[in-house]
């Protein structure tokens, strides 16, 4: 593996090619938040709270650190003005939608007292860990997306998890809106108490 | 058809085609575009087929059908050569006197060409204003073009610049005669095609990719479609053409699902370009080799963005993914793939053709060649329009689109797809290029171009774009979903009569975090359609939220009706229109609109007579209260 050298925040920092400027920059003590990574999957960048800002010969730019490879010479920026404020409204579009520890804690870390934006029920925030944790670490598809554009949701199907998921309940804790341990209980409704989900849970 | 095996076979084929041609011989050609097939075109086709067996002319008559000619809104069109005398709006019924009049006396049936503002007619197509201030580079070739007929397209000089590209040029000489034309992509960011084209031939590994973008998922928009069906082969060869330059062996056209006669009439045309030796192996007998496939699409918007469209080839949800190495580099299956728009790879032939100097000779310094813009609302001539690029707002409206077609006055043209922004008449002289379009806030996008009157509203405007963003985002980034999500709401609101202070500046936080954060260009730019009316129509926003004032009247929830007392003549006429029986009135008796029934629907005020003039609309203040019953009586004047 080769290593390259690259600068966050002002701090020289090596890294081997082909991982994440996420990667990088957690090696470094440098704490980027996230909602929709997990090191066991592939970056999905659908979050967009780990934003920083690199700067390649003075032309900068956006990226989303969990998906960007790391690059010789790099320099990157993971709090400036604009980052913070993207950050907060990030936080403030979800509150919205669910408040939950995890995002409370990023709402303190922005200042934010509340939302501007009127919720309803509280929603799932589409970050798919629980989709891909299903695919990609048990290879189940089971848990999937449906629709598109405000109307996406996730799914479980009932029938399918009846018949093929294992029960393993791995997936309950990355949720971080707290929809998904009803939207899983809602699969398995009506199953006996001894081998539904609550069983040892 | 024995395969060509050479350069010379090719122009020999072409040179038999041409001699078995009568120039002299007449030949009716009927648009069989979506547009006129659409408004019975088929049937015309059929009677011109019935009625010349009928009187026995098949021997001396050619019929041909041919795919879009661009002024749909007046088809079903007919031209007949070799006078070129243009029908418009043919019906069935008129084929037995074009038939009679125009193949046997050559004598031009009056009522059916075209008719100017001043009376006067015009017989051929290529003189009627909607045309004479075209350039049609691209769209020109179709209504010569039978697209199921490879020999029509081979008649006009087509494949001859791939067999020049074949035999006179190296690939890297192709490459640089496109980078050399300035050609850039028409699929929407307005890339330069040769550097693009460069990165993938660069590019590490032998397998690569060539791909067609036929998705076309804006509203309204259609140019992409109307090449596809009239000239298939124009696509193909230029896609032919690039691969030779790129080194690819491979090809795909992703097209949408609902093009089905795009589908089939690329299917057949890639059929014969194989029977003939123009794909498959050994090109004309060359060393090159290379084939396409079609791959049909679902027909989503958001699948037209290049990350999302190669994962759909793949197999997989065709939707966008973080991708910092570009697919020109690592596209499909993790190999070098060039994307184009349609339109853009339509462009090649001709600059191998005729050269980069002369497609460079055409445009402004930035943006090179012609146009199509798909041109409709509230214009008098709605159809496919090709302009050299720096041609002005005003010149395609008004020279070309006739003006506007309601007789109000032009309030702001919106371009670029539903992504797009909306310019207001202030920049009507503005030359349409990619960099002045983005500058005034706008985009070239694909080309939409959407006109609209007095009688639209911005705020509505930028409310129906953002809702069909909304429903058409894949919806898996934060900023892009709840961002256009919580924009709707806003809008809408605002719409209705709910907006509130401060709605205007959340607004704005909102497009900026959409611009800069969304995972892909559809919510990067998602936030134009708000941006642009915001920056160009801020009163009209301010007037809804503050007086609660549709200043277009448009906003059902934000006007009334009101028949004026002193103007009603008791007539009945609005009273018998109500669709929701909301007006009250008897002869002699002044007629009043309970509000608390009353749908907005405006019937009552398109039908009061002109001559009475007594229903008003009413926004940003209350109505009068109604006349007091008993006291209604209305003397007729
Ligand atoms: C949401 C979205 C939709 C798009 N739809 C299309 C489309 O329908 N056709 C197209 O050619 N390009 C479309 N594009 C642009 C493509 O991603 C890509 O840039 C283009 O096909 C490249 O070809 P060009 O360089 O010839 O323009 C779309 C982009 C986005 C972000
Ligand atoms: S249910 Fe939870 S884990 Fe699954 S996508 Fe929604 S927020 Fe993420
Ligand atoms: S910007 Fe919109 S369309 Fe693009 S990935 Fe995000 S949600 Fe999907
Ligand atoms: S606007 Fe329509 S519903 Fe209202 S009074 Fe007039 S005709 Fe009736
Ligand atoms: S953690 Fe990178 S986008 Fe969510
Ligand atoms: S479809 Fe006939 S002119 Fe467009």
């Amino acid at each position: 593996m080769e290593t390259i050298q690259l600068e966050i925040d002002g701090k020289k920092v090596e890294a081997e090619r082909g991982t994440t400027l996420l990667q990088a920059a957690r090696k470094a003590g440098v704490e980027i938040p996230t909602l929709c990574h997990d090191d066991r999957l592939a970056p999905f960048g659908a979050c967009r709270l780990c934003l920083v800002e690199i700067d390649r010969g003075g032309r900068k730019r956006l990226v989303a650190s969990c998906a960007y490879e790391v690059e010789d010479g790099l320099v990157v920026k993971t709090v400036t003005e604009k980052i913070v404020r993207i950050r907060r409204m990030i936080v403030e579009l979800l509150l919205a939608e669910a408040t939950t520890g995890p995002l409370e804690v990023l709402a303190g870390k922005y200042g934010l007292k509340g939302s501007r934006f009127k919720g309803d029920e509280p929603a799932c925030f589409l970050c798919g860990l629980c989709v891909r944790y299903c695919a990609e670490v048990k290879k189940k598809d089971i848990t999937c997306f449906i629709g598109r554009g405000i109307g996406r949701e996730v799914a479980f199907p009932s029938d399918l998890a009846r018949s093929a998921c294992p029960l393993c309940r791995e997936c309950l804790p990355l949720c971080p809106s707290g929809a998904w341990y009803s939207l899983y209980l809602k699969g398995y409704e009506g199953m006996p108490e001894e081998t539904g989900p609550r069983q040892g849970a | 058809m024995a395969k060509l095996k050479s350069a010379s076979e090719l122009k020999k084929y072409r040179q038999d085609i041409l001699a078995g041609r009568d120039p002299d011989r007449p030949c009716v050609t009927i648009c069989l575009g979506t547009g006129c097939l659409a408004c019975g075109g088929e049937q015309v086709h059929q009677a011109f087929i019935d009625e010349i067996a009928r009187q026995g002319l098949e021997d001396r008559v050619d019929v041909r059908r041919t795919g879009c000619h661009g002024f749909c809104e007046r088809g079903p069109l007919v031209v007949v050569f070799p006078r070129e005398i243009c029908y418009l709006k043919v019906t069935a019924a008129d084929v037995p006197e074009i038939v009679a009049e125009t193949l046997v006396h050559d004598r031009i049936v009056e009522r059916l060409v075209y008719r100017g503002d001043d009376g006067k007619k015009v017989v051929h197509e290529n003189q009627i204003p909607f045309y004479r201030h075209q350039s049609r580079v691209i769209l020109g070739a179709n209504r010569l073009i039978d697209p199921n007929r490879i020999e029509d397209y081979i008649a006009l000089g087509g494949y001859s610049a791939l067999a020049k590209s074949l035999f006179v040029m190296t690939p890297e000489e192709v490459l640089d005669e496109v980078k050399r034309s300035g050609l850039r992509g028409r699929g929407g960011a307005g890339f330069p095609t040769g550097k693009k084209w460069e990165t993938t031939r660069d590019a590490h590994g032998e397998t690569k990719y060539v791909v067609v973008n036929a998705d076309e998922g804006d509203p309204g928009a259609y140019m992409n479609r109307s090449v596809l069906e009239g000239n298939p082969h124009s696509v193909i060869e230029g896609l032919i053409i690039g691969a030779y330059a790129i080194g690819a062996r491979h090809g795909y056209v992703y097209v949408r699902q609902e093009y089905p006669l795009a589908v089939a009439n690329l299917t057949v045309a890639l059929e014969q370009a194989r029977d003939l030796g123009l794909l498959g192996d050994n090109i004309l007998g060359s060393d090159f080799c290379f084939d396409v496939a079609i791959h049909r699409g679902a027909g989503a918007f958001v699948s037209g963005e290049s990350s999302a469209l190669m994962a759909a080839i793949e197999g997989r949800v065709g939707e966008p993914r973080p991708k910092y190495v570009r697919t020109a580099v690592s596209g499909l299956w993790g190999k070098p793939t060039n994307l184009n728009n349609v339109e853009t790879w339509a462009n090649v032939p001709a600059i191998i053709n005729r050269g980069a100097a002369w497609f460079g000779s055409i445009g402004t310094a930035g943006s090179k060649g012609t146009k199509i813009f798909s041109l409709v609302g509230k214009v008098r001539n709605t159809g496919l329009v090709e302009v050299p690029m720096g041609t002005t707002l005003r010149q395609i409206i008004y020279d070309i689109g006739g003006g506007i077609s309601s007789g109000k006055e032009f309030k702001a043209v919106q371009t670029g797809g539903p992504s797009g922004g909306c310019l207001p008449a202030e920049h009507l002289d503005l030359p349409v290029d990619f960099e002045a379009l983005d500058r005034a806030g706008s985009m070239m996008g694909s080309g939409g171009m959407i006109v609209m009157d007095a009688d639209t509203c911005m705020v509505d405007t930028a409310r129906y774009f953002i809702q069909f963003l909304s429903e058409e985002s894949c919806g898996k980034c934060v900023p892009c979903r709840e961002g256009l999500k919580r924009m709707l709401r806003i809008l809408t609101g605002i719409c209705a009569g709910r907006g509130r202070p401060g709605d205007i500046e959340l607004l704005e936080e909102l497009g900026e975090v959409m611009s800069e954060a969304s995972l892909c260009a559809l919510g990067t730019t998602a936030a134009n359609p708000l941006l642009s009316t915001l920056r160009y129509f801020r009163g009209e926003y301010e007037a809804h939220i503050k007086e609660k004032r549709c200043p277009a009247g448009a906003c059902k929830e934000l006007i009334r009706y009101y028949i004026v007392p002193e103007k009603c003549q008791a007539c009945l006429i609005c009273a018998r229109s109500c669709p929701a029986a909301a007006i009250s009135g008897e002869k002699g008796q002044v007629h009043v609109i309970d509000q608390s029934k009353c749908t907005k629907c405006g019937v009552c005020l398109e039908v009061c007579p002109p001559r009475f003039a007594a229903v008003a609309k009413f926004s940003g203040k209350p109505v009068p209260a109604p006349v007091a019953a008993g006291t209604r009586i209305q003397g007729r004047k």
